[in-house]
């Protein structure tokens, strides 16, 4: 079935606008908060805490090992620091570091990676994360976020930082819909339910959220009520949702801007197995690598759309 | 010693110390069945005269006390010598010695800043080290505080290009509240520095990268203490002291034998290495 979106959203700022804005905001009352650069500071937005709090902005150059582990020392004396850059870069070329130096002594770390996902386009697939959730959750202590649009990623920014403890939080570069009202409910661990019904539950979390409820849109016009669930929260992932969903509408459709087979798909499988094993089907970046490209086009070509959401909960039904 | 005042030995009082450390590591080494006693045996001066010698600043009654300077041991493989030191030092009973690298026990085979007081940093993967003490480092400018970060590096950890992303950082940014420290013994798993990787010249490196790089041997304890003081007294950038030492020192046989990196003594060897030391 072709999907015409007829739902309509309003577009909001891209989900690093909102991080950027909202850790500026963070500033002004947190003095422990220092912000660590990996001279991307004008693409990840930290530009905007970097002008207001200069003397809390390290720049390090482009040296993200040497920047986790200066995100570590400050967390141990007690700062609370928050470390960005583009989120392969950081997870990859920092993991050694995240793991050892900041994940195994269990630091108060904030990490958070920008232009995550093959929606950056033209950029292409060296600067594209897809692989950035797996390795977050390979590191046992850190809480894992991503979040879907502008509203909400305020809102996850403030969670993050009242939190105690590592987290990595997965930001994307493009102007994303506006899928939440202003201020919305967010609570790092419970899923938040935009849309309910008791045929088939779509789960999705980053820019696959407003494609999970265009999917839920379109399935309507064929009498099938879709439950969608933002999962902001990959780790500590909210289990009794996902088991609620696997009971009451038996069926289950993941998707995630994010290879398909370790992300947040694996993760609600997982519970679902263990809980309340249902039906399941996955919407992410197949066994491969994407290429330069308009964003839109790229998640056509690879597969990340509502139409593809809505296949695969086709496949189910 | 008063609370917070550095312990201040003379220089015959340290070298008694350093022959105790050196016992101590050889024997903990040695019970335990595993471990680096000869990477720990090479950096016994520079750990004696930080702890006992008036460098550092530190309380055991409170190890997170905010005006502490700090030791972070990013070799972390020399456990053993953070560890006899830490507990010489008073931050816990030399009695655990005898549990280390065994289960439960917060000694483990490389330090684990969760578990044992007076450890500022887990490490264990080399490279990371320096970063961390950067951290620290940053923290004091921000508080306006005069701590001082010292961090101990191998010879072999020079080949990590982590450890010169923290030497331009530190450079760039005239931390002069950091000192590194290279326990330059010469020797890594496998072979002579040299013979694995040639990185020399190694002091013209750190001049380079614009660190105060100062070249003292490593096991002349006034030459240590001089060189450490000097360190934590230069303005406007960081300090770098390349301290030329013995893979082993004191035990002859693990001197001339790189294959004993990551060896404890068998009890045989460790009653040989102890006569050697004079302790028996």
């Amino acid at each position: 079935m072709a999907v015409k979106p007829d739902i309509e959203f309003k577009m909001g700022k891209a989900t690093r606008d909102a991080f950027g804005a909202a850790l500026r905001e963070a500033g002004k009352t947190n003095a422990d908060i220092v912000v660590v650069d990996g001279d991307v500071n004008n693409s990840t937005r930290t530009e905007w805490f970097a002008q207001e709090f200069p003397e809390r902005f390290i720049n390090v150059g482009i040296a993200e090992s040497n920047l986790v582990g200066i995100g570590a020392g400050l967390a141990a004396c007690g700062k609370l620091p928050v470390i960005a850059s583009f989120a392969c870069f950081i997870m990859c070329n920092g993991y050694d570091q995240l793991r050892m130096s900041v994940a195994f002594p269990n630091l108060n770390v904030k990490v958070v990676g920008s232009h995550a996902g093959i929606s950056i386009g033209e950029d292409g697939p060296s600067q594209m994360a897809i692989e950035d959730v797996a390795l977050a959750l390979g590191l046992p202590t850190f809480t894992v976020i991503v979040p879907a649009d502008e509203p909400s990623t305020l809102k996850a920014v403030s969670a993050m930082l009242d939190s105690v403890g590592p987290a990595y939080m997965r930001v994307g570069r493009p102007d994303v819909p506006v899928v939440y009202g202003d201020d919305p409910d967010f609570t790092l661990g419970k899923a938040n339910e935009l849309r309910s019904g008791n045929d088939i539950t779509l789960i999705a979390n980053g820019i696959m959220v407003s494609a999970a409820l265009e999917a839920a849109h379109a399935l309507a016009k064929a009498g099938v009520e879709a439950r969608v669930l933002d999962m902001h929260t990959a780790r500590p992932l909210d289990v009794e949702a996902v088991t609620r969903a696997a009971r009451e509408t038996g069926k289950i459709v993941v998707a995630e801007e994010h290879l398909v087979q370790c992300g947040l798909g694996s993760v609600v499988a997982m519970a679902a197995a263990e809980h309340a094993p249902c039906a399941m089907a996955f919407v992410g970046v197949e066994n491969t690598y994407a290429e330069s490209g308009d964003p839109d086009a790229l998640l056509e070509k690879y597969g990340l759309t509502a139409q593809h959401i809505v296949a695969k909960a086709q496949s189910l039904l | 010693m008063t609370v917070g005042e550095p312990m201040k030995m003379s220089i015959a009082e340290l070298e008694e110390q350093a022959r105790v450390l050196r016992r101590d590591i050889i024997t903990c080494t040695t019970i335990a069945g595993s471990g680096h006693p000869s990477s720990s045996l090479s950096g016994v001066e520079i750990m004696a005269a930080l702890y006992f010698g008036g460098v550092m600043r530190y309380d055991p009654a409170e190890p997170h006390w905010a005006k502490r300077d700090r030791l972070i041991m990013s070799k972390g493989h020399a456990s053993p010598l953070l560890y006899v030191v830490l507990a010489h030092a008073g931050y816990f009973s030399t009695d655990l010695l005898e549990t280390l690298r065994q289960i439960g026990s917060p000694l483990e085979g490389h330090p684990n800043m969760s578990r044992l007081p007076g450890v500022e940093a887990s490490t264990g993967s080399l490279g990371q080290g320096l970063s961390i003490g950067l951290g620290h480092a940053f923290a004091a400018r921000i508080e306006n505080a005069d701590n001082h970060v010292f961090v101990i590096l191998g010879d072999g950890e020079q080949d990590e290009g982590q450890i010169w992303e923290a030497a331009m950082t530190a450079a760039h940014y005239k931390l002069d509240n950091v000192t590194a420290i290279v326990d330059h013994n010469k020797a890594q798993q496998t072979g002579w520095v040299r013979d694995v990787l040639d990185y020399s010249p190694l002091a013209e490196k750190w001049q380079a990268f614009q660190w105060d790089t100062q070249e003292i041997d490593g096991h002349d304890m006034e030459a240590v203490l001089d060189a450490l003081q000097r360190a934590k007294a230069t303005q406007g950038r960081p300090s770098c002291i390349i301290a030329h030492t013995v893979k082993g020192k004191g035990v002859s046989f693990v001197e001339a034998d790189y294959s004993y990196h990551g060896k404890a003594l068998t009890k045989e060897e460790e009653q040989r290495a102890l006569e050697e030391l004079g302790w028996q």
